[in-house]
């Protein structure tokens, strides 16, 4: 089970993915925006997308979990 | 009768214009494309372009001193230099300070990439430029607007309009200029070094460094003041939390009204005469060749650095020592993630970012303390 982490202070501009979906290690699964920059995030482990913590529009902190895969 | 349509028309602008004012339409054409269709720094360039459009129009005497409507928005804005400051204000209210505090070695990054004001300098001198047009052309490589403005408004006012279009044209043009050097000055190998996460910054440290900021600058340079002053206390508004209604007409309304005020008046002093001349090639490379060196300046300072560290810094952020808030910081995120996925280097380069600009600031009151 790993825990998605975001690496920085932003809003969430898309997820990538949905509960259920499977996913391989280092897949785009979200794409964060700060600083009118978009970023995007990678899954840190193969595995299926147990839940999605944070939801498009929403301001995240830097180390905030964005999502749990299993 | 006759005699009276014959007056009207001598007394338009028609029969004065000339070749020189229809290449400064040109020119303004060419920079309002930019700005509308390009989006290439349209808050400033914008109103810049207009400016040059409308003080190139014979006889409406916009620039005539003591009379004209630009003339008074340009000597009690920018000739009294209360714009330049206000405008500080308003970038220390949306300035975050935060990773500078957590990792103040960027300060010597924001340091390092002055290099090119002082390198592009020694070539403006080279190049046939007087002591202090050669400083208000070199300070380009700050990459900041506002203080370029500043001291080439003492220095050397009859270059502000070209010094004003090099700078910003250049800061948009950093995703440009920037990357090949950076990709010049560093391996592969350096450009994956992942950075650890930077610690956190409490509320109390964000409060007394532009406090001592202040008070450390203003003593060591006090050329500095007005700029800094001004820098350190909207970011004082900001940190402090308690005066919203402040900060926000800093980062908001007060930013706005005098960026169309500067726009109008640096645009408004590129007439013909003072633009069409060949110095102004020179100006705009000297621009680049500033870009260049600080990027440069900035990249080798963080390796120099590296060999005293045990825990390493990536030397793309160096290059955002360049301060094109946040540009520069952006393209080192992004050279970052082509090197590595996992890499996030924005916070990271924001901290030389904004360490740049004090950089610049220092830069320019230094200059203007030995030239003035």
């Amino acid at each position: 089970m790993a825990d998605l982490i975001s690496p920085l202070a932003g809003k969430v501009w898309k997820v990538q993915v949905a509960v259920g979906d499977k996913v391989e290690v280092d897949d785009e699964v979200m794409i964060l925006e700060a600083m009118k920059m978009e970023t995007p995030v990678y899954a840190p482990e193969s595995g299926t997308v147990k839940e999605i913590k944070a939801n498009v529009g929403e301001s995240v902190e830097e180390e905030q979990v964005l999502m749990v895969i299993e | 009768m006759l005699s009276a349509f014959q007056d009207l028309i001598y007394a338009s602008g028609f029969v004065h214009l000339t070749l020189g004012h229809l290449v400064m339409w040109l020119i303004a054409f060419v920079l309002l494309y930019l700005a509308i269709k390009k989006q290439y720094e349209p808050l400033l360039l914008l109103p810049i372009a207009f400016g040059i459009l409308v003080v190139n129009l014979p006889i409406t005497h916009l620039m005539e001193p003591n009379e004209g409507l630009i003339w008074r928005f340009y000597q009690y804005g920018i000739k009294w230099e209360v714009i330049p400051p206000l405008i500080f204000l308003g970038l220390g209210a949306m300035t975050d300070f935060g990773p500078v505090i957590a990792n103040p070695r960027v300060l010597l990054l924001g340091g390092g990439a002055q290099a090119g004001v002082f390198g592009a300098y020694f070539v403006a001198l080279l190049l046939g430029f007087d002591l202090k047009e050669a400083a208000s052309i070199a300070i380009i490589g700050g990459a900041d607007g506002p203080t370029s403005i500043y001291l080439a408004s003492k220095l050397a006012p009859h270059l502000l309009g070209p010094v004003a279009v090099a700078a910003y044209s250049y800061m948009a043009l950093v995703p440009i200029v920037q990357p090949p050097v950076m990709r010049l000055l560093t391996t592969e190998a350096e450009r994956k070094i992942v950075m650890r996460k930077l610690r956190p910054v409490s509320k109390l440290e964000k409060i007394v460094f532009p406090i001592i900021t202040a008070i450390v600058i203003m003593l060591m340079v006090p050329a500095s003041a007005a700029l800094v002053a001004m820098f350190m206390l909207g970011n004082l508004f900001k940190e402090s939390g308690v005066v919203g209604r402040l900060t926000n007409t800093a980062q908001n309304e007060l930013m706005n009204i005098v960026t169309i005020l500067l726009g109008i008046s640096v645009g408004a002093t590129m007439t013909a005469e003072v633009f069409l001349q060949p110095s102004i090639l020179k100006i705009f490379l000297l621009g680049l060749i500033a870009f260049i060196i600080a990027t440069a300046a900035g990249i080798l300072l963080a390796k120099l650095m590296n060999l005293f560290l045990k825990e390493k810094i990536n030397p793309l952020i160096g290059a955002a020592g360049v301060s094109a808030v946040p540009m520069a910081a952006r393209v080192a995120h992004k050279m970052g993630t082509q090197a590595n996925r996992q890499n996030y280097l924005l916070m990271h380069a924001m901290g030389p970012n904004v360490a740049g600009v004090i950089g610049t600031v220092v830069a320019a009151s230094i200059l203007l303390t030995f030239l003035n």
